[in-house]
């Protein structure tokens, strides 16, 4: 066992890829001789060369349509799509190609590919360089949507998704790529399925569900409530297409509270989608309705206005109070 | 402040317009056999026999589509694409491929899946509801047509980049249209092609139109000269002349299994019917321009010069006819005989394991519909 940065392990994880899989190929945009502006991909096309670690042309289209055209050939490519904001050109080719070949062809042209997405705020980044696009890929059928929190989830996690034989989109939490982790080579079928969400802090009182670059944040509160004599459950999702309901609604079951947290804008997000789905499963057994605390419903501002858009550990603890119904909560009001 | 350096000059520097490159043509729509120094030998051992057998598959397929037109009329398919005037162009590439060549095409290409394989039933059942897909890809080595204009370009590319990595040297072929060049997946299969040598035909059917937009809107230039712009070689061919566009595709595939990267192919010809079944080209074409083109058809050409040189004798022509009637029986057949898909097949292969919230989403359908009494 090793202690990593989640950039090293996610690097660590497509080398495993590569090396257990020869038709494991890499596209990008700076992903060889530079190793990716995050350096994710570091070193890999030097050791596997430039046939498998592929700078490409800057069109992401075409990455994503080429991606396509390896599949169809019986390769397993891992695009590198390189900023959330970027990967709007290859929407196209990712909603009417990617997902839906499968379907399309009855089942006879699967699309095992992975799109690796560094996503989310919090660097203090230029406009396109920390959006939080999930909710797009997860509305759209036939593809598997993926968040990673740890050093050791990344590392799993991707090589999971390369071997999975449905397409991936893989958002790593860039501003949680510097937090260190142990982390080891699990064998892939004792490792977690790549579809179910983990619960990371028992509790009896509030179910927090998390995701991405917010489970770190989510577990900050719940150390902070209990200091308040309150139990939060943390749940980090894990997988955002298909939700894994039944964890969600199992913690729900015992706590009665429902808090969904990301970055993402809120109308039409996730958190929708379960506080929806949680509530449908479990109505009679809630103490409270279900709290969001989301990105507002605005573009991405500019870097010095970010920490007010950023849901935080203050705004996470609010939202506690909230479905405990405590007087002190700031915005218990609305409720 | 700002700072600013308009310019005042007159002398404007010369806008030559480049030459319209000229139309290959082997065969002229008199059915005379023009000689041309390169694309000759390309097509040496087609001899009359060879015509002979392309001159069918051309008929084959308008006399198919032509039932499928009829049969959309009679409200068994709910649409169709008619390939009428495009047969040479269809063909003749077609022709030209391996079995292991893999082909994307678009939508109107149905003599091209013919020529790759597929069946009659394959080649309605999309166009009754009953499926996305016709064939199986693997079976034909040609990918479901795509509906996404130009998308398919991209997905050549990767296939022929692929298959350079696996040292073999099968080529990809992107079939698309005019209106097609101006899509941006169009021109980054091209850059990508272009930058990795890609063994990838670019095969653009001229046939004036995108639905009711002529073609000069999406360029005010020949089409094949996109390509040079990109550093890929590019032909202007005939495509009502089946000879010349297997020459042409010939020297592509040629060029690609060598290893010298990607072709552009423009094969010039006219839509001679609507774009669909739904279309009215009655409220955009002129009548005159498709009479000039109607008598430059690709197959009365073929027709011509088999009789001329005493090639066609009149029960080849009949089993030509009768085959073709056959393969058209066969495709309304089909058609009448297709049972609707079951109901609950709408949740099969979205992902290779299902989700659990999609087999939710079935038994609970499935216990709707039982209310009513079975899955009917």
């Amino acid at each position: 066992m090793a202690t990593t940065t989640m950039a090293a392990a996610l690097g660590s994880g497509l080398r495993r890829a590569m090396e257990d899989d020869p038709r494991v190929v890499l596209l990008g945009e700076d992903i060889g001789r530079l190793g990716g502006v995050f350096r994710v991909t570091d070193g890999l096309q030097r050791d596997f060369g430039a046939d498998r670690v592929m700078d490409t042309p800057l069109a992401e289209a075409g990455i994503m349509g080429v991606a396509v055209g390896l599949a169809y050939r019986g390769f397993r490519p891992v695009v590198e799509i390189q900023f959330d904001g970027f990967v709007y050109p290859a929407l196209d080719q990712m909603v009417t190609q990617v997902g839906r070949l499968h379907y399309r062809t009855g089942g006879t042209v699967r699309m095992p590919v992975t799109i690796r997405i560094p996503y989310g705020g919090g660097i203090g980044a230029v406009e396109h360089h920390s959006e939080s696009p999930e909710a797009y890929f997860a509305h759209t059928p036939g593809l598997r949507v993926v968040s990673c929190a740890t050093p050791q989830d990344a590392h799993t996690m991707i090589r999971q998704a390369i071997a999975c034989d449905d397409p991936v989109v893989f958002f790593e939490p860039k501003r949680r790529y510097w937090v260190k982790g142990s982390v080891q080579d699990e064998p892939l079928d004792a490792a977690l399925p790549l579809d179910r969400a983990r619960v990371v802090v028992e509790g009896t009182d509030v179910t927090l569900v998390a995701y991405g670059p917010l489970v770190v944040t989510a577990r900050d509160a719940a150390l902070a409530a209990a200091d308040d004599g309150l139990s939060v459950e943390v749940i980090d999702l894990r997988s955002l297409s298909p939700l894994d309901l039944d964890t969600v609604e199992t913690s729900v079951r015992k706590t009665g509270r429902l808090v969904v947290t990301h970055e993402a804008q809120r109308s039409g997000g996730l958190g929708a989608e379960i506080a929806a789905s949680i509530t449908e499963r479990c109505f009679s057994l809630l103490h409270a309705a279900p709290v969001r605390v989301t990105g507002f419903d605005v573009p991405y501002p500019p870097a010095k206005l970010e920490e007010h858009f950023l849901p935080d550990l203050d705004r996470l603890l609010d939202a506690v109070d909230q479905v405990m119904g405590r007087q002190h909560s700031l915005t218990g009001w609305s409720a | 402040m700002l700072r600013s350096d308009v310019s005042d000059g007159r002398a404007l520097p010369t806008t030559e317009e480049l030459p319209d490159p000229e139309l290959v043509q082997l065969l002229a729509p008199d059915g005379t056999r023009r000689a041309d120094p390169v694309y000759d030998s390309w097509v040496e051992d087609v001899d009359a026999e060879h015509l002979l057998s392309l001159y069918e598959d051309m008929v084959v397929a308008r006399r198919f589509d032509v039932e499928a037109v009829a049969l959309q009329r009679q409200g068994q398919l709910g649409l169709w694409p008619p390939l009428l005037g495009q047969e040479a162009a269809q063909i003749g590439s077609a022709r030209a491929l391996r079995p292991d060549d893999f082909v994307f095409t678009s939508y109107r290409e149905n003599g091209v899946a013919y020529c790759r394989g597929a069946a009659p039933v394959d080649l309605v059942r999309v166009w009754r509801g009953n499926a996305l897909a016709g064939w199986d890809p693997w079976a034909i080595g040609m990918a479901t047509p795509q509906v996404m204009i130009g998308a398919q370009t991209l997905h050549a590319t990767g296939y022929a980049l692929g298959c350079a990595k696996d040292g073999v040297d099968s080529v990809a072929v992107a079939y698309f249209g005019d209106g097609a060049t101006s899509k941006g997946d169009v021109h980054e299969a091209m850059v990508f092609a272009s930058s990795f040598a890609a063994p990838v035909v670019f095969f653009c059917q001229n046939n004036q139109w995108a639905i009711s937009e002529p073609v000069g809107l999406q360029s005010r230039h020949p089409l094949a000269d996109r390509a040079l712009g990109y550093g890929i070689p590019s032909v202007r061919v005939d495509g009502n002349d089946v000879l010349a566009v297997m020459a042409a595709t010939r020297v592509a595939l040629d060029r690609a299994r060598r290893g010298e990267g990607p072709s552009f192919i423009e094969a010039v010809t006219y839509r001679m019917g609507p774009h669909t079944t739904s279309d009215d080209p009655t409220r955009y074409a002129d009548p005159e321009i498709r009479e000039q083109w109607a008598a430059q058809d690709p197959i009365v050409r073929v027709e011509q010069h088999l009789h001329a040189h005493g090639a066609l004798s009149e029960d080849r022509a009949q089993e030509v006819k009768e085959h073709a009637e056959a393969f058209a029986m066969e495709l309304r057949d089909a058609t009448y005989g297709m049972t609707a898909p079951e109901p609950l097949t709408v949740f099969d292969h979205v992902l290779v394991e299902p989700s659990a919230e999609l087999e939710r989403q079935r038994s609970q359908y499935a216990a709707y519909l039982a209310m009513f009494g079975g899955a009917e």
